[in-house]
């Protein structure tokens, strides 16, 4: 099973049991479903109930993208894997501040552990290094949400200024810009997140977890928030070191950029790049220490959903992963 | 001897799903979590195949995932027999007292047959009566299922050595 990306304009409609991707061209592209684990749309598509209904019986999920290449919502099937208990649990635990803090700090020292790791594979970032470990112990000794989303963001900025140092000065990072990104930098961060947000939504949508609630970002985000918290880990892990590697091997040029008036978006030559990329890195596969088999970089991201539920059933306490190769 | 048991243990608040009967000899914490809705069976590959297995095994049997009281559904019943078809027999006694659970389910009804495990791949067939030890045995798995689903965490993770055949085996052990 693999994720499906259309860039192009065209229409998906379900023939028999098997999905047909058409371009604006005319040419067709058969899909079979069970080859399908989730399809990005990027490109203006049309697609009808017919195609939904038969994605909803396959439990396939279709997540959107606009123009500029953020997501814009899902297609997720009718939820079958409902259990209630969970769900209090869940809920309990954000309630209790206790509780929910030791998650909260758990996702940003997965996160940090991570930063800290892809930092120390460039020279000249050691300052850097210093002063997020000065964050990270701050952090623990905050007991407020908020002021441990202070340490994080700071630790965040720290982190987004040695970009300026292990990447090419064309992509010079002034300051993180997220609503609209301004230059290449914020815009590849910004779809290199929403590329990571999406996969983990997909991730936790195959659990019993909730999706909207979460403990490092507020559930009221209008977002699936604990897709956020999770994203947190793997976004140094998985999307930074795509974007080193594309940048500082000109695999990414300015021209894969497009300028509107204040907003700056990979355009669909960037997008494939990077998601040729992502794909690739997702489907790389470790020695796995516990399972003493070979698993992906997408199964981890499943793993830890797992680990939180394993916390939440009080079964096994919650910690965040930690690339250990 | 039999009768008294069957007196003194309240039925009703004791019956359950086959499922969980015959998870009770897999597997304690299988059947903690599979009780609790946290379920991977529907991304096993395993599990699927003895879906289809029981879907396509004897086609002219009539009577066919039957039903009963919206808990217990048995796969093929026939006018002497009730019968289960499973994959492979690497879970025989999980299977047998799933079996033996059925037939006593359906005593209490005042249904009495004989029990029969069909292994199609294997070409086997297990026949099970239902005893008094049967029943016996029946009762105590069903007190014991209640013990598990009752308790607040799940059982503590034990390395079987068919855990890595597990569809939970990820969700343990990742």
């Amino acid at each position: 099973m693999r994720n499906y990306y259309i860039f192009s304009n065209g229409r998906i409609r379900r023939k028999e049991n098997t999905v047909y991707i058409e371009n604006e061209q005319g040419e067709k592209r058969a899909i079979p479903i069970e080859d399908i684990d989730t399809i990005h749309v990027f490109g203006e598509v049309d697609l009808n109930t017919k195609l939904l209904n038969f994605l909803a019986q396959q439990n396939k999920i279709v997540h959107f993208y606009n123009y500029y290449g953020f997501y814009s919502g899902s297609f997720m099937p009718r939820d079958r894997n409902v259990s209630g208990e969970l769900l209090v649990k869940q809920v309990e635990y954000y309630l209790d501040n206790e509780k929910r803090f030791y998650l909260a700090y758990s996702f940003v020292e997965g996160a940090t552990f991570h930063i800290l790791r892809n930092l120390r594979e460039y020279k000249n970032t050691e300052n850097f290094q210093e002063k997020i470990r000065t964050e990270m112990i701050k952090a623990l000794e905050t007991n407020t949400i908020n002021e441990l989303m202070g340490c994080e963001g700071r630790a965040r900025d720290i982190y987004y200024e040695a970009f300026n140092v292990i990447l090419k000065p064309e992509f010079f990072i002034d300051k993180r810009q997220k609503r609209p990104p301004t230059n290449p930098i914020n815009a590849l961060i910004s779809f290199a997140n929403s590329m990571i947000y999406s996969t983990v939504l997909s991730e936790i949508y195959h659990t019993q977890l909730n999706p909207t609630i979460s403990y490092l970002h507020e559930p009221r985000q209008r977002r699936y928030s604990l897709s956020l918290d999770i994203a947190e880990i793997f976004k140094p892990l998985i999307a930074d070191t795509i974007i080193f590697k594309l940048v500082n091997n000109n695999m990414l040029k300015i021209e894969d950029f497009e300028e509107d008036v204040n907003y700056c978006y990979l355009n669909n030559t960037g997008r494939k790049k990077f998601i040729k990329e992502f794909d690739q890195k997702l489907a790389t596969t470790i020695k796995h220490r516990k399972l003493k088999r070979h698993v992906s970089y997408r199964s981890l991201i499943r793993f830890e959903c797992y680990k939180l539920i394993k916390h939440l059933i009080n079964d096994e306490l919650y910690k965040p992963f930690k690339a250990w190769w | 001897m039999a009768e008294d048991i069957i007196d003194i243990i309240n039925f009703q608040s004791l019956k359950t799903t086959g499922i969980k009967v015959n998870y009770l000899y897999v597997c304690e914490r299988k059947l903690w979590l599979f009780d609790r809705g946290i379920q991977m069976e529907s991304t096993s590959d395993k599990v699927l195949i003895g879906k289809l297995l029981g879907e396509d095994s004897y086609p002219r049997e009539e009577k066919r995932d039957m039903m009963i009281d919206n808990l217990i559904n048995i796969d093929i019943v026939g006018n002497n027999e009730i019968r289960e078809v499973k994959y492979s027999n690497r879970m025989y006694n999980a299977d047998r007292i799933q079996l033996l659970y059925y037939l006593y389910y359906l005593k209490q009804l005042g249904i009495e047959k004989k029990g029969i495990i069909n292994y199609p791949k294997m070409r086997k067939r297990e026949e099970i009566i239902l005893t008094d030890d049967g029943a016996r045995e029946v009762e105590a798995a069903l007190v014991r299922v209640k013990e598990i689903v009752g308790m607040d965490k799940p059982p503590e993770l034990q390395k079987k050595p068919y855990c890595t055949k597990c569809a939970y085996y990820e969700f343990c052990f990742g």
